[in-house]
């Protein structure tokens, strides 16, 4: 078994009214800043996957970008893989993929 | 005959429908959201607030909770689910209404008395309004209500827009910058239902104007016409 850490970035599609994204932009202008445009404002996860491959893993991720990081009428989303780890992991719950831990609330802001 | 409501950690609004229910002179029932045993009741009511605190996006934790199974189910079965506010939003996330609640056009929460019109009285949720607008608060973030254009149309074709905001004319606020839509909807949609008529969310409070000592007896009326619709189902079966 092996750990696969990854990120979900997830992002306002393209021509969803995004009020954060506007409400960034509406602030540049005190900052003195005039050549930053089309800022759109969104959400990243990372999380880690104990799985057998990355392909079992991403697939749980897959799932979870879908069913609960995004809401894909809205949203969407794109998966990283931050870190591949081997290990000898602890034979509980190790028969399939198991999230270890969702955190969430990180803010990432885009050009 | 007994109706439910749902208490997510996080609801602030379940009293008040408990209430409003009490009004309707039926049996308010709470529900717990650890369970998916509905216990019997006629109608449930996914109440107001802030379920696991709207983390993520506002609803989207409490539809993977147990009693959403039961929610799921019961709606299926044709059994009449209403959404208030924060359970308008969780009835968006579970799929069991079209759309998406996005974060108010303003960024500002928006705490007011809105007017919203029924766009129909035929409805299991608008049968017993008189037409009139009806004047009741929102108070909500998150509220401005999106489906794309092709399902816009859909919904509108279907006859599953149930309520818009109105200006003091009564006519739809179809700007979303007129002041009279208070978060950006498009096409002024406060409340919609799903294409068999029998679950409906609106993010305006009906509960919160159940008694004139509150101000105004609006919400009954929507109230009432949701609380018939579940008894004639339940008669039915």
């Amino acid at each position: 078994m092996s750990e696969f850490r990854y990120a979900v970035n997830v992002l306002p599609k393209p021509g969803i009214l995004d009020p954060q994204g506007r409400a960034v932009e509406l602030s540049l202008p005190h900052l003195n800043v005039t050549n930053v445009s089309r800022v759109r404002v969104g959400r990243r996860a990372e999380l880690t996957v104990t799985a057998g491959s990355e392909a079992e893993a991403r697939a749980v991720v897959e799932g979870l970008a879908k069913e609960l990081l995004s809401n894909p009428l809205i949203e969407a989303y794109e998966i990283e893989l931050l870190e591949a780890t081997s290990s000898a992991v602890s034979a509980t719950g190790a028969s399939s993929g198991a999230v270890s831990a969702i955190t969430s609330g990180a803010k990432v802001t885009r050009s | 005959m007994r109706i439910g409501v749902v208490t997510f950690p996080g609801s602030n609004s379940d009293v008040d429908a408990l209430n409003a229910l009490a009004v309707a002179g039926v049996e308010p029932v709470s529900l717990w959201h650890e369970s998916p045993d509905l216990q019997g009741v006629a109608g449930v009511i996914l109440p107001g607030g802030f379920a696991y605190g709207d983390y993520l996006r506002a609803g989207v934790i409490a539809r993977f909770s147990p009693v959403m199974r039961g929610v799921a189910d019961f709606a299926a079965k044709g059994g009449h689910v209403l959404g208030i506010c924060n359970g308008f939003q969780v009835l968006a996330e579970s799929r069991l209404v079209p759309g998406a609640l996005l974060r108010n056009r303003s960024l500002r929460f928006a705490s007011k008395i809105v007017a919203i019109k029924p766009e129909r009285l035929d409805s299991p949720f608008t049968h017993r309004s008189t037409g009139e607008p009806l004047h009741i608060p929102i108070a909500h973030g998150e509220g401005c209500y999106y489906a794309d254009d092709a399902t816009l149309d859909d919904i509108e074709r279907n006859g599953q827009v149930l309520w818009r905001y109105v200006r003091p004319d009564g006519t739809p606020a179809l700007d979303p910058d007129d002041p009279a839509n208070p978060n950006g909807s498009l096409r002024a949609i406060a409340g919609v239902c799903n294409k068999a008529g029998n679950v409906a969310g609106l993010m305006p409070h009906p509960e919160r104007m159940s008694e004139s000592i509150l101000g105004s007896d609006d919400g009954m009326q929507l109230i009432r016409s949701f609380v018939e619709s579940a008894k004639a189902w339940e008669a039915a079966r």
